[in-house]
């Protein structure tokens, strides 16, 4: 927010929990990029940082949500205060959920490494960076697009989801190709397929931030359009 | 899909104000304002001090024509009539036209003759029916409850929220089309508040209500629609759900949002 309110007290409310959503953004984005990692390396102590570090994720989106009321409650904000009270709201309750697929994978990589299945089968767990890499990517534009309340490049998340998706279904071919020359690998392949769904989702999530960041600025709801639709609103 | 439906195209205006201007003495309090108020809504003015909303609301009744400097020029029309060039007796005006102050300015007399008081001016009312308009009148105004033992009693006796809620209802009993609030809760504690706001809502079932407010959150709970006003100009004019969470000029946004100034 650009200009400043009569109370410096309210201005410094808001820019704390803004800063707050940025650092929750952050750690999120780490937990998404080491969970890949620790797929890719089948690093069982990664993968146990990342569900240790899980419990910061969900301990700061309460935290965030306890401040958010109390500002509600003490500064009945109005306009774009408000929508940007309401995004914030929105956006953590779309971090934790980021962070809850990054445990997922933290989760897949530590059952097929106890399993033996990483030693012993050799997985396409490297086709799978490629799409993390672009979600991750996703997630890191559309909290910057917040930092700096920026339309534009809201739009740009919006328009990248496909590819996103893309990735998704071609894995699926790949995974299901594996699956049916080598019946071994049916149950990791499985595990890859949700570890690819949560990839996707963490790609979904990063548009769904985009989409609140209009509504800060542009107090238009834009959800459910095409990215066409989207771009024609905000003009 | 956006579905847009204006209400201010679905409601009838009430009043209609076009091209008014306002002068006390050489001073130009309010400028060329443009306005329809919708009927059976409540319709809030807001703005900081000194921005005419309260002179917009007397011009109203032509409550400004007690006092010899003030002038207004423009339209106000209410019924297909400017009441600023009406030949009609400026008494019938505000007995269409009823209004309330800031603060509670109750009649030295009883709670029972409070309200009497200006029915009797434009009706011959039979004992019985007089003590029913009475009544009536009281119960509109949430204060029966609380008054019906002590009729004869003096209207000063009353805490302050109830002699707001008895201003109320005298200006109601005299059954007028418009009822225009000025600032009616600014003297008044958090629950005399509510209740007042409370009865807002009720009236807007019979009455179009003009409400002045320096408490933004009360506009923003009690009207259908807001003006904001800065200066004697009409900044911006919209239902009040648009005009909280999506202003169209930013000078409201700032003023709304605590940035002004």
């Amino acid at each position: 927010m650009s200009e400043k309110h009569l109370s410096t007290q309210f201005d410094s409310e808001l820019s704390g929990i803004s800063t707050r959503v940025l650092e929750m953004g952050g750690l999120v984005e780490s937990q998404v990029a080491r969970s890949i990692y620790a797929l890719t390396n089948f690093n069982a102590e990664v993968a146990t940082d990342v569900l240790r570090n899980e419990e910061r994720v969900n301990a700061m989106e309460v935290e965030i949500d306890r401040d958010l009321s109390t500002i509600i409650a003490r500064r009945q904000p109005t306009a774009r205060d408000l929508r940007l009270l309401i995004a914030i709201s929105k956006t953590i309750a779309n971090l934790e959920r980021v962070g809850d697929e990054a445990a997922r994978i933290a989760r897949t990589v530590q059952r097929l490494i106890n399993t033996g299945v990483s030693s012993r089968l050799r997985l396409p767990v490297n086709d799978l960076a490629y799409g993390a890499e672009l979600a991750v990517a996703q997630l890191r534009k559309a909290l910057d697009a917040f930092a700096r309340l920026d339309t534009q490049k809201a739009i740009e998340v919006l328009k990248q989801d496909d590819q996103i998706d893309q990735e998704f279904d071609g894995l699926l071919r790949k995974l299901i190709t594996y699956m049916m020359e080598d019946p071994r690998t049916i149950s990791p392949s499985i595990d890859l397929v949700f570890v690819a769904k949560a990839i996707e989702r963490v790609g979904d999530h990063a548009k769904n931030l985009a989409e609140v960041i209009i509504y800060i600025v542009k107090g238009m709801d834009v959800r459910h359009n095409t990215v066409e639709a989207v771009e024609s609103m905000v003009k | 899909m956006n579905i847009k439906v204006d209400p201010l195209a679905t409601s009838r205006p009430k009043l209609a104000v076009r091209d008014l201007n306002f002068y006390y003495g050489a001073f130009h309090a309010l400028k060329h304002i443009n306005l329809e108020i919708p009927e059976r809504k409540v319709t809030a003015f807001i703005g900081p001090s000194g921005c005419g909303k309260s002179t917009l609301l007397r011009t109203f009744n032509r409550m400004f024509e007690l006092y010899p400097d003030q002038r207004a020029e423009g339209e106000i029309i209410i019924d297909g009539e400017n009441i600023l060039k009406s030949k009609q007796d400026v008494s019938l005006i505000r007995a269409k036209i009823g209004m309330v102050f800031q603060k509670p300015t109750p009649f030295p007399m009883s709670i029972y003759d409070n309200i009497a008081f200006g029915v009797k001016l434009f009706e011959t009312l039979p004992r019985v029916e007089m003590d029913e308009r009475v009544e009536w009148a009281l119960k509109k105004a949430a204060l029966w409850n609380e008054v019906r033992d002590k009729l004869n009693q003096s209207g000063s006796g009353l805490s302050g929220g109830q002699q707001q809620r008895l201003c109320i209802a005298r200006g109601i009993a005299i059954k007028p089309e418009v009822l225009l609030l000025d600032e009616p809760c600014s003297a008044l504690d958090p629950i005399s508040t509510g209740k007042i706001e409370e009865l807002i809502h009720e009236l807007k079932n019979d009455y179009t209500v003009v409400i002045v407010t320096h408490n933004m959150q009360q506009a923003a709970r009690c009207s259908d629609f807001t003006a904001y006003m800065y200066l004697g100009d009409l900044i911006e004019f919209a239902p009040t759900s648009e005009l909280f969470m999506k202003p169209k000029k930013k000078d409201t946004e700032d003023y709304i949002t605590g940035r002004f100034g």
